[in-house]
């Protein structure tokens, strides 16, 4: 009967997490909706059968009756100890995350996400894993606060600055997933999306290995990697289209005009400046909306950024 | 003309009054022009004048609304930036709950109506209920200034770090709301000693009106909850200004800790809002089934219940928040507990219809309306405090519409019901039947059209707070937006005939509806002091069994001119009730 209700969700890939509540919301569904139909209709038809036919009508006096009182309130109150008890259990499960879990590391930002690998592996906007195995996902946000969801696997979690949350879910088939930022950060918080990619066990190997340790290349390569991975490309184009900030097409050398301080030419010192305090200076037509990246970025990241901002020229 | 035993101490002379069907002189009659008004201690005209600023704020929140909407009919941008988008939405929440909803039905049909149904000629502090309006008016303006000023788009909820981040705007807006809040604090006050202190001799516990227990329930809510605004902003100033980490997680605070006492406010604050409409529900549907309410003590003691249950759920709202597991279980449960006595009261409900002599009159279909929709804002409730469905449904669509049902449905829904029940007593004059059943029709299609959808699209996954949504959504924003047109037709409708009913409406008798509450046993309007005798009760307000004499009688003896408080009528109503 609670099939009644299935075109609600979307279709369930984590069965491990989702079918508890998948089962609950159709009982609590069906439930509240025979109650819902009994009481609708027991109000229509009073309302036709005993509806008013002269001004000196008399009704009968009825003030109470305890036993249906009790009845009523006794039957409810069983009917809500089950669904208490019945989501318990589902959350717990949801919260207990198999022992053979594998490890991924998630770090949400304004306005995007990456996930880290125990190889070294970084990702954005992306998380491959491997199907039919429990993948735990340990994160923590940059900035305020976001919250992880994938509704064909009903997994939530908030994803807060100062704490790591977790979640775990298990995908059995190859597939994509949706992933949603569920907590308001903010403007682009509706594009802050991401996808899981479900690969089978091998394919998964296969693509962990190409993806390497993220550190080699040119310094100009690995900026280009790190500006995708710290969601830099979120606010700042590379192609002279204007975002939330600006962008960064032409950007090196060039006279930059502030909105209350000398205007300086965009040298290192000034990059390395917009990066690790980026409230010292707000350029012209903008607002303050970066964060600081101080402890996020090294030394070595800020120069290999600023060897791949030099290429941008218009 | 007759004696009654009102109590077994003290036997008072009593007689009737009729009341005029052809008032000389009103409360709308009297003290007339601007100045008269806006110095007023009348609780009748104060009333009204919450009554005006509640509608404009409700016009501002539902333009607001219409232009969310109207956004979101396709993905990405349809006319407005995401920053537009973002600042509209929270404006419009805070306007509908802080500026709205909040004050709606206690403070603008509730001040005019309590005294009445007390038999009593003002509320306890008339002065301070003055205050109480301009206090809310200035904390309306300052919250709205500091919203639209710092162009605050956190939502209605501020979370932190988000909301401290980069502004200091969200301790302008706790202050704004924390004004407003203390309007409430002395609104509540008030009603709180009037219910005690002023009730017409033989009115005991037992035969107080149920919007009274309601108003009742409401003001203990109020008076305890507000303080934790101010407890939060003392923080929020603390932590801005001398630098003490508690909310920013930058300084060693811990952002969840905001969510905490936000909740623990505005979870009340819920109750604040809905509570009220229940005693609206329980008038209409007894008068215009002529029959005497089912479970009178029933519906009067849960709504104490659900007060004071209300106060220890707050942390419903964050079980994705990585609060502690045992608190997630605790309040889960709590939930539930604040689910039974809301569902006794529908059955309650139901039941009264049960025999009676049913009229469908335009606050009666309200009634109708109310309880279907307040029913499924109940049982979505139900699934949003079950842990599992909660974790899957929590910040989508499904929320959004859960508690539209729910303040919409439930609050707005019986605040319609109760301004067309006492729009006669109110304004002495009948609004057209007709148009009025038609604006309750394109009401509720409209709503429904607007928020059921949202039922579906978040179970399928659609987030809350979005500009910007994937294409397989479309079709649900769009009927929605289409909803929302025809709820806006509706509200303009009822806007035109009640408007025009006040220049050519027909003129309301004293009794329109054969209620026998005691409000209806003053002239349509009220004169300036709601009677010129002091009402004696015998029976319940329920009492449709006892003949209409019995419910129009006054102290034979005690001679006033009604223009100030007789001190023999207060002594004798004191020394009955106490
Ligand atoms: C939330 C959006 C956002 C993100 C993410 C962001 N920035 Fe910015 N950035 C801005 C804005 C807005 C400005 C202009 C205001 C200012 O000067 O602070 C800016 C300015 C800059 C400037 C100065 C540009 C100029 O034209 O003078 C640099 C350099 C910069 N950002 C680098 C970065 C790097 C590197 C990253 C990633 C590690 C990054 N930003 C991430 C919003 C962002
Ligand atoms: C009594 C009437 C209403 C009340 C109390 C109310 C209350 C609220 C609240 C509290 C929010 C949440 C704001 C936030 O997330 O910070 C909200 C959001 C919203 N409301 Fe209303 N509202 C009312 C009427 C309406 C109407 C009539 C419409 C449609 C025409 C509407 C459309 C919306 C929309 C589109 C959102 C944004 C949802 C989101 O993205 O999260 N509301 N409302
Ligand atoms: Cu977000
Ligand atoms: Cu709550």
């Amino acid at each position: 009967m609670g099939s009644l209700f299935d075109f609600m969700l979307p279709e369930l890939k984590s069965p491990m997490t989702g079918a508890t509540t998948d089962a609950l919301m159709g009982f609590i569904h069906i439930v509240s909706f025979i109650i819902l139909a009994g009481v609708t209709i027991a109000m229509i038809y009073f309302a036709i059968k005993y509806r008013r036919r002269s001004e000196d009508d008399e009704t009968p006096l009825i003030t109470h009756n305890n036993k249906l009182e009790i009845t009523w309130s006794v039957i409810p109150l069983l009917l809500v100890f089950v669904v208490f008890g019945w989501g318990y259990k589902g959350w717990l499960n949801l919260k207990t995350v198999p022992d053979n879990a594998y490890e991924i590391h998630v770090s949400a930002y304004k306005w995007g996400w990456t996930f880290k690998y125990e190889n070294g592996a970084q990702v954005g906007n992306e998380v491959h894993v491997p199907a039919g195995r429990p993948i735990k996902l340990v994160m923590q946000s940059q900035d305020v606060l976001h919250s992880f969801f994938v509704p064909d696997y009903r997994i939530k979690q908030d994803v807060l600055p100062n704490r790591y949350t977790y979640v775990w879910f298990q995908a059995d088939e190859t597939g994509e997933s949706q992933v949603f930022c569920t907590e308001y950060c903010g403007t682009s918080h509706s594009n802050m999306l991401a996808k899981v990619i479900v690969h089978t066990e091998n394919d998964f190997e296969a693509w962990l290995e190409e993806q390497g340790t993220g550190g080699g290349g040119t310094p100009e390569e690995r900026g280009e990697q790190l500006v995708g991975l710290q969601g830099c490309a979120s606010c700042h184009s590379m192609d002279g289209s204007d975002g939330i900030g600006p962008t960064w097409q032409g950007l090196w050398g060039k006279e930059r005009n502030f909105e209350s301080a000398a205007s300086v030419s965009a040298d290192e010192n000034y990059i390395r400046e917009s990066i690790l305090n980026p409230s010292a200076k707000i350029v012209e037509g903008y607002q303050n909306q970066m964060v600081s990246y101080e402890g996020r970025l090294s030394d070595d990241d800020i120069s290999d950024i600023i060897a791949y901002i030099k290429t941008l020229e218009e | 003309m007759a004696t009654a035993e009102v109590s077994n101490t003290k036997t008072l002379k009593v007689k009737r009054f009729k009341p005029s069907e052809d008032p000389k002189s009103t409360f709308l009659t009297e003290e007339k022009g601007l100045w008269a008004w806006l110095t007023t201690v009348d609780h009748k005209k104060i009333g009204l004048m919450y009554l005006g600023s509640v509608t404009f704020f409700f016009l501002l929140g539902g333009i607001l609304a219409l232009l969310l909407r109207t956004e979101l009919l396709t993905p990405a941008k349809t006319f407005i930036e995401a920053d537009t988008y973002n600042q509209f939405f929270t404006l419009h929440g805070a306007i509908m709950v802080f500026f709205v909803l909040v004050p709606s039905i206690p403070a603008a049909l509730g001040n005019f109506v309590l005294p009445m149904q007390l038999g009593a000629k003002d509320v306890a502090f008339p002065r301070l209920n003055l205050a109480s309006f301009y206090i809310y008016v200035i904390g309306a303006i300052f919250t709205f200034i500091a919203l639209a000023n710092n162009g605050l788009d956190t939502g209605w909820t501020f979370y932190t770090p988000y909301s401290t981040d980069s502004s200091s705007s969200v301790i302008w807006v706790t202050l704004g709301v924390f004004i407003l809040g203390f309007s409430s604090i002395l609104t509540g006050t008030n009603f709180i000693t009037t219910i005690h202190k002023m009730r017409a001799p033989g009115i005991t516990w037992g035969k107080l009106p149920l919007n009274i227990w309601a108003l009742y329930a409401t003001s203990i809510i109020q008076v305890l909850a507000t303080p934790v605004l101010a407890i939060t902003l003392l923080l929020l100033t603390m932590e801005r200004f001398l630098g003490i980490g508690i909310f920013d997680p930058a300084m060693g605070g811990d952002p969840v800790l905001f969510q905490h006492f936000f909740w623990f406010y505005s979870h009340p604050a819920v109750y604040i809002m809905i509570v009220p409409g229940f005693g609206i529900i329980s008038e209409v549907i007894t008068t215009f089934s002529k029959k005497h309410i089912f479970g009178y003590w029933a519906i009067a003691l849960s709504s104490l219940a659900i007060a004071f249950i209300g106060f220890l759920v707050w942390g419903h709202h964050m079980f994705t928040s990585g609060q502690s597991a045992v608190a997630t279980t605790v309040f889960s449960f709590l939930t539930f507990l604040v689910g039974i006595p809301t569902g006794i009261k529908i059955l309650n409900w139901v039941a009264t219809l049960y025999k009676g002599s049913i009229e469908m009159k335009t606050p009666m279909l309200y009634v109708f309306i109310f309880l279907f929709l307040f029913s499924i804002g109940g049982f979505t409730g139900i699934m949003l405090g079950s842990l599992a469905a909660d974790i899957h449904l929590h910040d989508t669509y499904y929320v959004v519409a859960h508690f539209h049902y729910v303040m919409m449905g439930g609050t707005l829904i019986a605040l319609l019901a109760g301004l067309h029940y006492w729009w006669p007593k109110m304004t002495g004059k009948m609004y057209n039947e007709f148009q009025a059943k038609i604006g309750a029709a394109l009401i509720f299609i409209g709503f429904n059209m607007t928020f059921l959808p949202q039922f579906i699209m978040g179970s399928q996954g659609m987030p809350r707070r979005y500009y910007n949504y994937i294409d397989q959504f479309t079709i649900f924003h769009q009927t929605s937006t289409i909803g929302s047109y025809i709820l806006g037709v509706g509200f303009l409708l009822i806007a035109f005939y009640l408007l025009r009913s006040l220049f050519s409406g027909e003129k309301a008798g004293s009794n329109p509806w054969g209620s026998r509450g005691l409000e209806w046993q003053a002239t349509s309007p009220p004169d300036l002091h709601n009677f010129d005798h002091t009402p004696v009760i015998i029976n319940g307000p329920y009492d449709y069994h006892k003949p209409m004499e019995e419910f129009q009688l006054g102290l034979a003896d005690v001679h006033h001119n009604g223009h100030e408080p007789s001190h023999a009528a207060k002594a004798a109503a004191e020394e009955v009730t106490n």
